[in-house]
């Protein structure tokens, strides 16, 4: 055993409502740069749709991620080493700025200083990649909401077995919304795919970062992710992803799409899990075991013996005691009402999802029943083929059982909870049918509904005893006001980033005191460091 | 080497050298500040259809001319004579080989140079520096592939390994010939002038990304871990952990 702890996220896809603020505040702290337009490190697809950039999931066509040879060894779908070498000079699995949206702004001044006249000037839209005028086709977000679903989610590869009979019905009433970020995986062919070893997975947290300083541009992590979460900056020409906002983490806080979400919906905690077994559960044969593969990697972090070993790994106290906690271990292990996103890739993903039961609701409302009768719920749970095959080919890689199984439970709680809390008679029966107990009920109903934000986030702070030397890879990331003719054009060296230093020692006084209009020495605080003596701050005492 | 004009002598031997140091200097420097900059800033992004088909051709086609070089100019007549490969197969080889190269060099630039200069999404991307090593690339492959090709196709050329070879060898030994060199047609004189060049803008351009050629990809383990503490400094892939990148990045 050789356990690892890995942070790890849940959303809870019921409680999203499609704002996109994730994505807006996402953006502004990290990709708001020039190089960067077209980059969503959190990204909010309706489904069903497209995805972004479009059909990625649809690994026939990109390759990415992880397949089985012909005897049955892990290899990356996209070829092995020497073919991956080969192909350094154009990389077949790449997919092309159209396909996520020429990025564009608009050309305002035109707005701004057109002449006085009885024409209403119009903006003309301006292409980011070459500064020209140019039409937009195609951008992130332009199925949002369905918007031209007959034409465009029909290409969506998660309908794939439903096209003849879902055509009709999701235009009524299917559709809900996924926010994606990186998943951090186990088992990451991003940084497989990277010739260079410019990407990593981080010992201590497993987030997978890329070097950039170490990374050439051979844009084979792009094509190796199968959920394209790795972007290419078309002006540094190098590539980036979702960092799980490191600093923020490191510090204990929350990422910024967790913090800023709106439906308060994602849960972020420790995972702990066994490094040994890591590979041998990507390697499982039948697609639809990866899942219970994958909980098999996880460690119970309440068991001793995983204590003591984690503890002999170097894990520190306080973060087993955070992996104990972790909301992110309740909803995927203990309650198993979080499913990985498309583990057929296997990767082992580490964001989890609690499918959405609002699309069954749904159905059953516009059937004219109470949405909240769990008889007819439960009823249309089992007979509803469309929402939940659906749920599966995203999920659990067609098992609609296991799909099946969590939309009970979460139509248990609601149906118990309710009940308690009108005064009606609570079915004592139902949460055994689900496979809880009413404790287990009661738990779900405090982290799923009333989700407290200590309750949402668990996160121990990182060790970070020597932290001055965390600046390294803070550079990785560089000043985002460094833009061109930005307020920080520029900087200071390659990095375009000062260096940090600390402020030099205090060499006299003659520049920090000043005489006053009373006549008196003044000692100026103003860039006072703290250090040393400070004459004349307080006025002599006069004669009395 | 003794009624060599000054002109004569910055050409073939000041200038050599000039490139040389400032092709060594450079490198250093850049690999140590621009860590940053040392990319093969791929446009594949922008543009895939004629990159799909210009790109390997010229990097393949570049990789055999460099081959062919090697050959033809680092390893001299008599060693190729000594190991027993007779003049005519030698010959015969060279124009062969040498012709290929020279199609797939000329192929693939002839693409690449038209993408970069008419699909307006590339052109964006392209520095100064850029135009300046593509000129050089330009006049340095076009004086290259001619005599190449006029060799193959005319019979009997200018045997460039008596004259040119020597003198190129004698810049890394410290006794350039430039009698040899300086009576040489003025199509090698020039193929040789620019490839200075090209050294001298190597270390400032993106052809930097060479070195890079990720070989180590091959034995090194699939998932890259890393500690999040910088101070173990991580070793880079393939080094085995020594010591060389003491002159590399800056932290
Ligand atoms: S989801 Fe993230 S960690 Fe997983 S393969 Fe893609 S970029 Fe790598
Ligand atoms: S902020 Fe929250 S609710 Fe809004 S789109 Fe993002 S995940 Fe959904």
């Amino acid at each position: 055993m050789r356990v690892m702890a890995n942070v790890a996220m849940v959303m809870n896809l019921d409680k999203c409502i499609g704002c996109h603020t994730c994505s807006v505040t996402c953006k502004q702290v990290w990709t708001n740069r020039p190089g960067t337009e077209y980059v969503y490190f959190n990204n909010v697809e309706t489904k069903p749709g497209v995805g972004y950039p479009k059909r990625y999931e649809d690994q026939e066509q990109w390759h990415g991620g992880w397949t089985l040879d012909r005897r049955g060894r892990l290899q990356l779908r996209a070829g092995g080493r020497v073919k991956k070498l080969a192909q350094l000079f154009y990389n077949p699995d790449l997919p092309s700025i159209d396909d996520y949206g020429d990025p564009w702004t608009y050309d305002y001044q035109t707005l701004i200083q057109a002449p006085l006249g009885t024409h209403n000037p119009s903006a003309r839209s301006i292409s980011a990649l070459t500064g020209k005028g140019m039409d937009v086709k195609w951008g992130s977000n332009f199925d949002d909401d369905l918007a031209g679903a007959p034409e465009h989610a029909v290409d969506d590869p998660d309908l794939i077995g439903l096209e003849d009979r879902v055509r009709m019905e999701f235009e009524q009433v299917f559709m809900f919304y996924l926010p994606r970020i990186c998943e951090h995986c186990l088992n990451p062919s991003c940084v497989a795919s990277c010739p260079s070893g410019a990407m990593y997975k981080r010992e201590e947290d497993g987030i997978v970062l890329v070097d950039q300083d170490r990374c050439r541009g051979w844009r084979m992590c792009v094509s190796g992710c199968p959920y394209k979460k790795v972007y290419f900056n078309h002006r540094t020409g190098k590539a980036e992803k979702c960092t799980f906002c490191f600093p923020r983490i490191e510090a204990g806080q929350p990422t910024v799409c967790s913090e800023t979400c709106v439906g308060r919906l994602r849960y972020l905690g420790l995972m702990l899990y066994d490094a040994d077994r890591v590979l041998d559960a990507a390697a499982t044969p039948d697609e639809q075991d990866l899942y219970e593969a994958q909980l098999g990697v996880f460690l119970d972090p309440h068991d001793p013996a995983v204590q003591a070993e984690a503890a002999a790994a170097g894990i520190p106290h306080d973060w087993i005691a955070a992996a104990q906690r972790s909301p992110v271990y309740e909803l995927a292990v203990r309650h198993r009402v979080a499913l990985p996103l498309h583990p057929e890739y296997r990767t082992l993903p580490m964001v989890w999802y609690i499918p959405p039961l609002s699309p069954v609701a749904d159905v059953v409302h516009a059937a004219g029943y109470d949405p909240n009768d769990p008889d007819k719920v439960f009823a249309t749970i089992d007979s509803l083929r469309i929402p939940i095959d659906y749920l599966a080919n995203l999920f659990t890689a067609g098992a609609a059982e296991t799909v099946r199984a969590v939309l009970r439970k979460l139509a248990a709680i609601r149906a118990y909870m309710r009940a308690a809390q009108l005064g009606l008679d609570r079915d004592e029966d139902l949460p055994g049918s689900v496979g809880a107990t009413p404790d287990d009920i009661d738990d779900l109903y405090r982290l799923l509904a009333i989700a407290k934000y200590e309750d949402r986030y668990v996160i121990p702070p990182a060790h970070a005893e020597d932290a001055g030397r965390l600046m390294g890879q803070h550079e990785q990331l560089f000043c985002s006001l460094d833009t061109d003719g930005g307020p920080g054009m520029g900087g200071a060296g390659p990095h375009g980033i000062a260096s940090y230093r600390p402020s030099q020692p205090d060499t006299g006084h003659a520049d920090q005191t000043f005489r006053a209009d009373d006549g008196r020495s003044h000692f100026n605080l103003l860039g006072w460091d703290g250090r040393g003596s400070a004459p004349n701050l307080f006025p002599e005492p006069g004669p009395s | 080497m003794t009624n060599a004009s000054t002109g004569e002598l910055f050409l073939w031997v000041g200038l050599p050298y000039l490139a040389l140091g400032i092709f060594v200097v450079g490198h250093i420097w850049r690999w140590r500040y621009d860590q940053f900059g040392w990319t093969s800033r791929s446009t594949q992004l922008q543009e895939r259809k004629l990159l799909k088909w210009g790109s390997p051709i010229f990097h393949y086609g570049t990789f055999a001319a460099i081959g062919g070089h090697v050959i033809g100019v680092l390893i001299p007549e008599s060693v190729t004579r000594a190991i027993g490969i007779p003049e005519n197969v030698y010959r015969w080889f060279s124009a062969g080989a040498g012709t290929l190269a020279a199609v797939l060099v000329i192929g693939g630039v002839i693409v690449l140079a038209t993408r970069r200069l008419t699909v307006p999404r590339v052109r964006a991307t392209t520095a100064s520096v850029d135009y300046l090593a593509l000129v050089l690339l330009l006049i340095v492959i076009l004086t290259g592939v001619a005599p190449t090709v006029g060799v193959n196709m005319f019979g009997h050329g200018y045997d460039y390994r008596s004259t040119v070879a020597p003198w190129f060898r004698g810049l890394f030994i410290g006794s350039p010939d430039v009698t040899a060199i300086s009576t040489a047609p003025v199509i090698y004189q020039v193929h040789a002038t620019a490839a200075w060049m090209i050294w001298i803008v190597w270390p400032f351009s993106r052809l930097v990304h060479a070195w890079s050629y990720p070989l180590w990809y091959l034995w090194r383990p699939y998932v890259v871990y890393r500690s999040r503490d910088t101070s173990r400094r991580p070793s880079e892939p393939g080094t085995g952990g020594r010591k060389w990148r003491k002159i590399g990045a800056p932290y």
